[in-house]
């Protein structure tokens, strides 16, 4: 196996990822130490740029707000498995985020009186449940796209060291101690072994994992799975979002903003069927919810023509509002659908959207390695890869948005703290020995199998099986085809053997990842017998909190898949039955 | 269906110049020219480059020329074009392999026109406060991108590879039409310059090209505009 050159950077902290949460770590890193962002994608492709609606914090700008209900809202919606030191932190935290973010320069849609200005969105409530309240700050209907550039315009003003397309093959544990990460370089093909005080790892979600996702391409999840590899635990992972409007067959998004704004969800009858479900919240009741409201109407035959999706309806809104509210949608509706929203009903159905699971963290973004929590020095994670948990069970509409800027910026913060008193560890002398195998392995291989038709078998699998409804004997038909799919893995062989941008082999790569984390998140869903948030067990229907109210760990040892539990943190809001 | 798609391939590792493959690929007709771009990446040739992300319009990864025009791959359906669907590297940059480019140059002159919000003195304890009016005021050029379609679709730059361009333009029309910002006379410095804004010759290429809809051509005349203004009445220091 020929072995590639190895570049070796030395750098107090690395961040892995350049959306909201790594961006905005390197802002508050860089002020204080050497800092290094390594990321797969140029940063203003990341994922962040896709959001939407908005992002949540109790200004109160246009009706009274508050941060605890702010945080009973995220409890709530989370079906008390967030952990509320967490949420607590977070939801006071949003508001001066958000007024930092202004001063960065972001374009928030503004009040008459030159406020930002702030909309409803589903789960979010006044005075603890008691209505829907505005409460999410926006641009447009691309706030996603506005925080992405204004963090990376700052970024630029503050002259942040990038390495961009730049993929993570490991990251580079010693002595319990995190010290730095191995990535390939896709211009040169070369591995470059970046030496680190710090590591914090912000690469995102996971939902290239199913078959009809938001997610773009490259969420494969590789800073969980290459940290899951090394013996880190992965924190509830059964808990994987699917957004109930999805458009039809794509699963690009239609933001949650399109109910704030008053759109409203029909069936093949066109009744608005949310009254069934949810007489309080009607359309704007968490997604968990509407998206299981949405697969039973379907399931029982009040589909759009009895077919597998429901309609959106926009058409009662103003149509100057759609424009000027809600234009991207418009225009991906226009695009991919040749219907126009302010005449036509959107086809929709639920789309695989976030990963409220990931690599434990406590508040300050360090990585905790078990169920006391303990801290592995060194490595910090921060937004979707990450679980704090201020998701729990289920994640409120834009708080993903929050928790990146607000832990993002937490973690860098501490990382600048610890780096001067830390000592280097020092690198085993076969620090890159991983990467070149895994890399070499894919280039040797003949065996034949291709990475697509894998991909594609894993996807159609996790959708048909391990998605919004789910039980024991479906899961396990899951375990068997993904266990057989790792093995034709070991025989992927990449075709294009040239160094240069070989994005066959990082799709390889990219493959393991996510193929690994598809593995851990359906071990993770038939351990958990209840049903809580996102995770519906047609078995287990109803929650159990005598026996179920604890986060899961699931750890990688040798090719079994272990899993542990740790307690949720439950500060003021005892837990409750979920009606809206 | 089964539609045709001819590429202009090209990996110096492998051969030193350019050339066109064409491909017979299964796809339907509302499919995006990104699924035939996978389709022919995933079941015929995987050594294919591209770079794509989202794949519906909004991070800016896959602008190419697409049947003679600079588009997103993921924002063109089948069903419009034309075959064989021609697809090559967009234009003016260097090509680094098949449809990838080296964009190292476009993010340079994105970086010298100062793109952050300048501020001065002390910020307010809550937001600073701007009126809808104002908002409204540069609101098509915060949709931008940076997918390099404007400035490769561009006579102008294409003549002169030194010229800022119009995405850095729009980029820059950003923040000086923000009534927030204080880096005018720092920006103008930059459009100002003989590789600056005046290089532009109204041909509103940019704009057929920009797939977010932005007025590109309107957003670099009225930052011309500014700067004559200025040029006629300099103004006060830390003014607008």
């Amino acid at each position: 196996m020929a072995l590639r050159p190895v570049v070796r950077h030395r750098y107090e902290a690395v961040i892995v990822g350049a959306g909201g949460a790594g961006l905005m770590a390197a802002l508050e890193a860089s002020k204080h130490c050497s800092v290094a962002v390594v990321s797969k994608l140029y940063p203003t492709r990341s994922h962040t740029g896709t959001a939407q609606g908005g992002i949540g914090a109790a200004l109160g700008n246009v009706e009274p707000d508050h941060w605890e209900w702010h945080a009973f809202d995220t409890v709530k919606g989370s079906d008390y498995l967030a952990d509320q030191d967490a949420v607590e932190f977070m939801c006071q935290e949003a508001i001066r985020t958000i007024y930092e973010l202004e001063h960065m320069g972001l374009p928030f849609n503004r009040t008459a009186d030159g406020k930002i200005d702030q909309r409803r969105f589903g789960g979010h409530t006044k005075d603890f449940g008691k209505g829907p309240v505005r409460r999410s700050c926006y641009a447009a209907d691309r706030t996603g796209h506005m925080i992405l550039q204004t963090l990376y315009q700052q970024c630029i003003k503050q002259q942040v060291t990038f390495f961009d397309e730049f993929h993570v093959l490991d990251v580079l544990i010693r002595d319990g101690r995190c010290c730095g990460i191995v990535a390939l370089c896709l211009a040169t093909g070369e591995l470059h072994l970046f030496h680190a005080k710090a590591v914090l790892l912000a690469t995102g979600g996971f939902g290239r994992m199913y078959q009809v996702t938001s997610n773009a391409h490259p969420m494969t999840g590789d800073g969980c799975a290459v940290a899951f590899r090394r013996g880190i635990p992965l924190e509830d992972l059964e808990f994987f979002q699917f957004h109930p409007t999805g458009i039809y067959k794509l699963g690009i998004l239609i933001t949650e903003g399109a109910r704030g704004e008053g759109g409203v969800l029909r069936n093949g009858s066109g009744e608005r069927f949310m009254e069934r479900y949810a007489p309080t919240l009607l359309d704007l009741a968490p997604r968990d919810l509407i998206s299981r409201a949405i697969y039973r109407e379907i399931r029982e035959g009040r589909g759009i023509e009895g077919r597998d999706y429901v309609h959106l309806d926009l058409t009662q809104l103003d149509p100057h509002l759609i424009e000027q509210k809600l234009p991207d949608i418009t225009d991906f509706v226009r695009t991919y659908l040749g219907l126009d929203p302010v005449r036509d009903r959107i086809p929709i159905q639920p789309t695989a959207h976030y990963a409220m699971g990931g690599i434990p963290t406590n508040l300050d973004a360090q990585v905790v390695v078990d169920e006391t929590n303990r801290v592995m020095p060194g490595l910090y994670a921060a937004g979707e890869c990450a679980c704090v948990s201020v998701h729990g069970a289920n994640r409120l509409g834009t708080n993903s948005l929050v928790d990146i800027v607000v832990f993002g910026r937490r973690g860098g913060g501490q990382i600048a703290q610890w780096v001067p008193h830390a000592e280097w560890v020092h690198l085993s002398d076969h620090a890159e020995d991983v990467a070149q195998e895994r890399v070499g392995r894919l280039m040797t291989n003949v065996g034949g199998e291709a990475g697509a038709r894998i991909r594609a078998e894993m996807q159609q699998v996790m959708m048909d099986q391990v998605s919004v409804f789910r039980t024991e004997g479906g899961l396990r038909d899951a375990l068997a085809k993904l266990a057989e799919l790792r093995v034709r893995y070991r025989r992927v062989d990449v075709r294009d053997q040239s160094l240069r941008f070989n994005t066959e082999l990082e799709e390889a790569l990219e493959l393991e990842d996510v193929l690994d984390l598809a593995w851990a998140t359906t071990v993770a869903a038939l351990g958990r017998r209840e049903s809580r948030g996102a995770h519906y067990r047609e078995d287990f229907p109803k929650r159990d909190d005598a026996q179920w109210l604890k986060h899961s760990l699931a750890y990688l040892q040798g090719e079994q898949i272990q899993l542990t539990t740790k307690p949720v943190t439950i500060t003021r809001f005892t837990p409750q039955d979920r009606v809206y | 269906m089964r539609v045709e798609v001819k590429i202009r391939r090209f990996n110096p590792e492998r051969r030193a110049k350019p050339y066109w493959a064409t491909y017979r690929v299964d796809v339907e007709l509302t499919d995006r020219v990104l699924d035939a771009l996978h389709a022919v990446k995933w079941h015929h040739d995987g050594s294919l480059a591209f770079r794509r992300s989202c794949a519906h319009g909004i991070c800016g990864s896959d602008a190419m020329l697409i049947n003679g025009k600079n588009r997103l791959a993921c924002k063109v359906l089948i069903r419009d074009l034309r075959q064989p669907i021609v697809i090559e590297p967009m234009r003016g940059f260097p090509v680094l392999k098949d449809l990838m480019v080296d964009m190292t140059g476009f993010f340079e002159k994105y970086r010298a026109i100062k793109p952050y919000l300048v501020t001065q003195g002390p910020l307010p304890a809550t937001e600073q406060l701007q009126s809808p009016a104002e908002r409204e005021r540069f609101d098509d050029t915060t949709k931008c991108i940076l997918c390099g379609a404007c400035t490769t679709s561009c006579p102008s730059f294409w003549a002169n590879t030194g010229y800022v361009g119009p995405a850095a333009i729009v980029q820059a029309h950003r923040f000086l039409f923000d009534s927030r910002d204080h880096g005018t006379d720092e920006r103008l410095a930059v459009l100002n310059d003989q590789s600056g804004v005046w290089r532009c010759r109204t041909i509103f290429n940019c704009t057929d090209a920009c797939p977010r809809g932005i007025e590109v051509t309107k957003a670099i005349g009225e930052v011309k505009k500014l700067l004559v203004k200025r040029s006629l009445s300099p103004p006060k220091p830390s003014s607008k």
